[in-house]
């Protein structure tokens, strides 16, 4: 037994979000991400002498959002504090966060819903804060750049019980959490340019032991992969510390994305004291039950509840109904879909299969989508009449649809001469022609080679251009040659 | 020889009858500012720029469309903040820094038409009792000046003392208002925390700073309250009650209930015969009508250090930003970010300044937070609420300003201990939030000034004013 098997991890994942809001945490300036460096900086966002953090509002309302969202149980009073450090980033010399009051307490993330892998991780805790400028340190080889853009801009926290037990669950509760930002829209979730942000508490101790390791923060992940493969690093080289008779200090790591690997940034000694104490510049706010109530009118269904409606009522496969809440669009677009008809199997065929692979070969998302989904509805409709072809539907009349959206089904199909033939008569006249055009298949075919019905059907349709009801003309063509 | 004027109602009457006009007034102090410079009382006066503002606001009096306080002529303190115009706390770490913003105060003033003069000296951040710690010179006082005006606003006192302007703005975190007005002899205000908005005012310690005028009578300060308070959206510790028309109440005749602390009358570092004038006093209150009676308030003792550890706390925090970075000085010196925050602080800052900032840190770090921040906390909320309790019997708190008259320059400067009980009298009103008001009403036997104070309910502002103002007419 391989010894890195003797031992179990325990994560602690606190993950940083930036709140989608148009303005900043305490400051009327912009809190748009990408915009030219040092724009978006009011005498506030500076931190001039004189200045004073008023609340943006909207931090309170997408808090409480996040707190329903997994359950938690909503603070009425809400302090702000400082946390004091000193950095080129943040020109304050202090953070405005939440210390002994967060607004959230308690609440959970299910990681792997509805599979046997089903987990639920606790939170300990969701807080307001206000994000730091950033400092640029490649772009200049003497200086390191400073843009203020991000000071101020809102986040929450979102702090985890250290119920994590591999890397693999920690990427799937990452996961989960963006999802559920994305679907109440009130993060964008992107870890790429730091909307999203996830520091891992990770400790291993001996299996079945009842006390926790000492552990380690690692930073600077900026992608979910990263996440799974900082925290494989740190287990594994932790155990290797351990094993080899030395100790783990607690202390707070990087993560290396070109190696994989993590580094110490900070030891405990060079930790911060970063002297919490209310911030007395803002005044407690409260968060009234009526408050509270009102934004849970506003909550969109998440995306669990979707699951379970697509999967019982909806009668779609574990499959089909997970494709479909990844993301809140496709939702979106399922759900109108779905108030225009009642198959539902083939409205989540159609955009789990053509509509993705269009949307993917033209790299544009379901929201850009042209098509509308009546009209996809009318389209799975004329399937369901048998007036045209699954086939003809996807491949001659949907790729006029992208390129016309305004036209109806339907008058596509006549224009192009497109409606299924199923009367005999029809069917009879293509019938002969195979059998004219193909005299040695059909020779093979009364010989035994009953494969060969599949050919046939083939030119048929070629013969009807795709127009034959293929199922009539199968059961017709073998009637005829049987005969 | 111009005219002096100590109050706007003769200015308004003046400039009613055409016997002058706003251009004249501002002459008439810049030519006493010019021969008063000795007394180091501004940092930069605004000569241009006032006398074409004064040239505007003449204008519009003739067209009727002048502002409330047309023809007022005010001082700011140098760590409120003018648009376009340098402010720096008297402090060499702002030295040449620029606001990008007016105060809430100063907008409200000149959208009224008052006409700002310049900008006065102080300690530096405000932290100070004598005007001492101003990284650009004392300041003397203009009744004698081998003795302090008091501070941390002296430069505000000695301005509207010395008729530089009709009135000054100062900030009160610990008295920095009323004990200059004490020394100076002149009318300090200290609002009800809340009462005015602090966006613009440079911070020593939120939670107690408040913007408060100096003025030479009690219808002035009335009236500059009510153009300056209010709701302010940018300033959320700023209250939304409503601001009573102070002015309109002042001849309220009314016979108080007053209280005033043994504990302050047998505190030893007061001036004997200011504790014997002070009882004679409350014996012309009682002829007068008033009921006076005197309260037990153990806490006296507590006052100082609770106010010392709690505002050097949240100025540690409050001066973070002065960093060398950003804005304002950074030391040619430096190297890299250490050497930045390290050599720009160090040179930039005074050292009273440093003092208060390592004490902050101090009472704020790991170990010893609950013995010293926590616990000053908790008296916070005791005096508060003892307070209070107080002041649910009685109208108002009566006291000396300060334990003396105003001392020598120089002679206190390296006692910080001796220096943080000048504020004994004075921290009570800040550390509970209540409105404050120091009297000009007594004159020593060793010919210098000193003030009374009285201390009124929770935004009671207008009982404060109405009663101050009966009590300086009576002296009159």
């Amino acid at each position: 037994m391989s010894v890195y098997n003797k031992y179990q991890a325990v994560i602690g994942l606190e993950i940083h979000a930036q709140l989608s809001t148009k303005s900043k945490a305490y400051a009327s300036d912009s809190a748009t991400f990408g915009d030219l460096p040092n724009t978006n900086i009011s005498p506030v966002t500076l931190g001039h002498p004189g200045t004073l953090p008023v609340l943006n509002e909207k931090n309170i309302e997408f808090a409480v959002k996040l707190g329903l969202a997994v359950g938690a149980t909503i603070r009425e009073n809400n302090e702000f504090a400082r946390k004091n450090y000193f950095y080129a980033d943040l020109p304050k010399g202090y953070q405005i966060t939440q210390d002994k009051t967060p607004i959230c307490t308690g609440g959970f993330i299910t990681l792997f819903p509805n599979t046997a892998k089903e987990k639920k991780i606790e939170i300990t805790r969701i807080h307001m804060e206000e994000d730091a400028g950033k400092s640029i340190h490649d772009q200049d080889p003497f200086n390191t750049l400073v843009d203020l853009n991000r000071a101020g801009v809102p986040l929450v926290e979102i702090v985890s019980e250290p119920q994590i037990s591999s890397a693999e669950e920690a990427y799937e509760y990452v996961t989960q959490v963006r999802k559920l930002l994305r679907y109440l829209e009130i993060c964008d979730g992107n870890m790429e340019e730091g909307s999203l942000r996830c520091d891992a508490n990770v400790s291993v101790m001996l299996k079945g032991a009842s006390k926790f390791g000492e552990r380690t923060e690692t930073k600077n992940m900026n992608s979910i992969r990263n996440v799974k493969r900082a925290i494989e690093h740190e287990i594994i080289r932790q155990i290797d510390v351990l094993e080899n008779g030395e100790k783990i200090e607690m202390e707070t790591r990087s993560f290396n994305a070109v190696d994989g690997t993590t580094f110490t940034m900070r030891s405990k000694e060079e930790a911060h004291d970063y002297r919490y104490f209310p911030e007395p510049d803002l005044q407690p706010v409260i968060v009234s039950q009526n408050y509270i109530n009102g934004v849970k009118t506003t909550l969109p269904t998440l995306p669990n509840e979707l699951y379970k409606i697509y999967t019982k009522e909806f009668r779609l496969s574990e499959y089909d109904a997970n494709l479909i809440i990844e993301s809140k669009p496709l939702g979106i677009y399922y759900n109108e879909l779905t108030q225009y008809t009642k198959n539902y199997k083939a409205a989540s065929n159609w955009l789990n299969g053509n509509i993705k692979s269009y949307l993917n070969e033209n790299g544009i998302t379901i929201e850009n989508f042209v098509i509308k989904p009546a009209k996809i509805a009318a389209l799975i409709q004329l399937i369901d009449d048998g007036k045209v072809s699954n086939t003809v539907a996807s491949q001659h009349i949907f790729p006029i649809m992208v390129k016309q959206p305004e036209l109806e089904p339907l008058a596509i199909a006549e224009q192009n001469n497109l409606i299924q033939e199923s009367n005999d008569d029809d069917l009879s006249s293509y019938i002969e022609q195979v059998i004219v055009n193909n005299p040695k298949e059909i020779e093979r075919f009364r010989n035994g080679e009953q494969q060969l019905i599949g050919f046939l059907m083939g030119q048929l349709m070629k013969t009807s251009k795709g127009k034959a009801d293929p199922k009539k003309a199968n059961s017709l063509l073998r009637e005829k040659l049987n005969q | 020889m111009e005219k002096i004027y100590s109050s706007f109602e003769a200015i308004q009457q003046d400039l009613k009858t055409q016997q002058t006009t706003c251009q004249l007034i501002v002459k008439a102090y810049l030519h006493r500012i010019d021969e008063n410079k000795h007394l180091n009382a501004f940092l930069e006066v605004f000569a241009d720029e006032a006398l074409e503002k004064a040239k505007q606001i003449d204008a519009k009096i003739t067209q009727n469309k002048a502002g409330k306080l047309a023809g007022m002529v005010i001082a700011i303190k140098d760590n409120i903040c003018y648009k376009d115009h340098k402010v720096s706390a008297s402090s060499k770490i702002l030295d040449n820094f620029e606001s990008l913003f007016s105060a809430t105060v100063v907008e409200r003033l000149l959208a009224e038409d008052a006409i700002i003069i310049g900008r006065t000296n102080c300690d530096e951040f405000a932290m100070g009792s004598s005007n001492e710690n101003s990284a650009f010179g004392n300041v003397l006082n203009p009744i004698d000046n081998s003795k302090v005006p008091g501070g941390s606003s002296g430069g505000s006192a000695v301005a509207v003392k010395a008729n530089l302007c009709l009135v000054a703005l100062g900030s009160d975190t610990g008295g920095s208002i009323r004990q200059p007005a004490s020394f100076c002899d002149i009318v300090g205000l200290k609002p009800t925390y809340g009462r005015v908005s602090r966006n613009g005012l440079i911070a020593y310690a939120s939670s107690f700073d408040q913007i408060g005028p100096f003025t030479n009578n009690i219808a002035d300060a009335a009236l500059v309250m009510e153009v300056m308070s209010g709701a302010d959206k940018m300033d959320s510790t700023c209250s939304a009650q409503e601001v009573p028309q102070y002015s309109n109440h002042l001849n309220d005749k009314k016979t108080y209930k007053i209280t005033y602390f043994n504990s302050c009358i047998e505190n030893d570092g007061l001036d004997a015969e200011i504790k014997a004038q002070f009882m004679a006093f409350v014996e012309e209150l009682r002829a007068a009508g008033h009921t006076v009676e005197a309260t037990d308030f153990p806490y006296l003792d507590y006052l100082v250090p609770t106010y010392y550890v709690l505002t050097t706390a949240e100025a540690s925090s409050n001066l973070a930003r002065y960093d060398g970075v950003h804005f304002g000085y950074r030391s040619p010196n430096a190297v890299d970010l250490e050497s930045t925050y390290l050599k720009s602080r160090s040179e930039g800052f005074g050292d009273e300044v440093k003092r208060r900032i390592m004490l902050g840190t101090y009472v704020l770090s790991s170990g010893f937070y609950d013995a010293y921040y926590t616990k000053a906390q908790k008296v916070r909320r005791i005096l508060k609420t003892k307070t209070e309790e107080i002041l649910s019997d009685y109208d108002f708190i009566l006291s000396p300003t300060s334990p003396h008259t105003p001392f020598d320059l120089g002679k206190q400067i390296d006692d910080p201990i001796k220096m943080y009980l000048e504020d004994i009298y004075t921290v009570h009103a800040n550390l509970t939030g209540l409105p404050s008001i120091s009297l000009p009403l007594n004159k020593h036997s060793n010919g210098l000034p000193y003030g009374f104070q009285l201390t009124a309910k929770s935004f009671n502002e207008t009982a404060l004013l109405a009663f101050s103002h009966q009590l300086l007419q009576n002296k009159n």
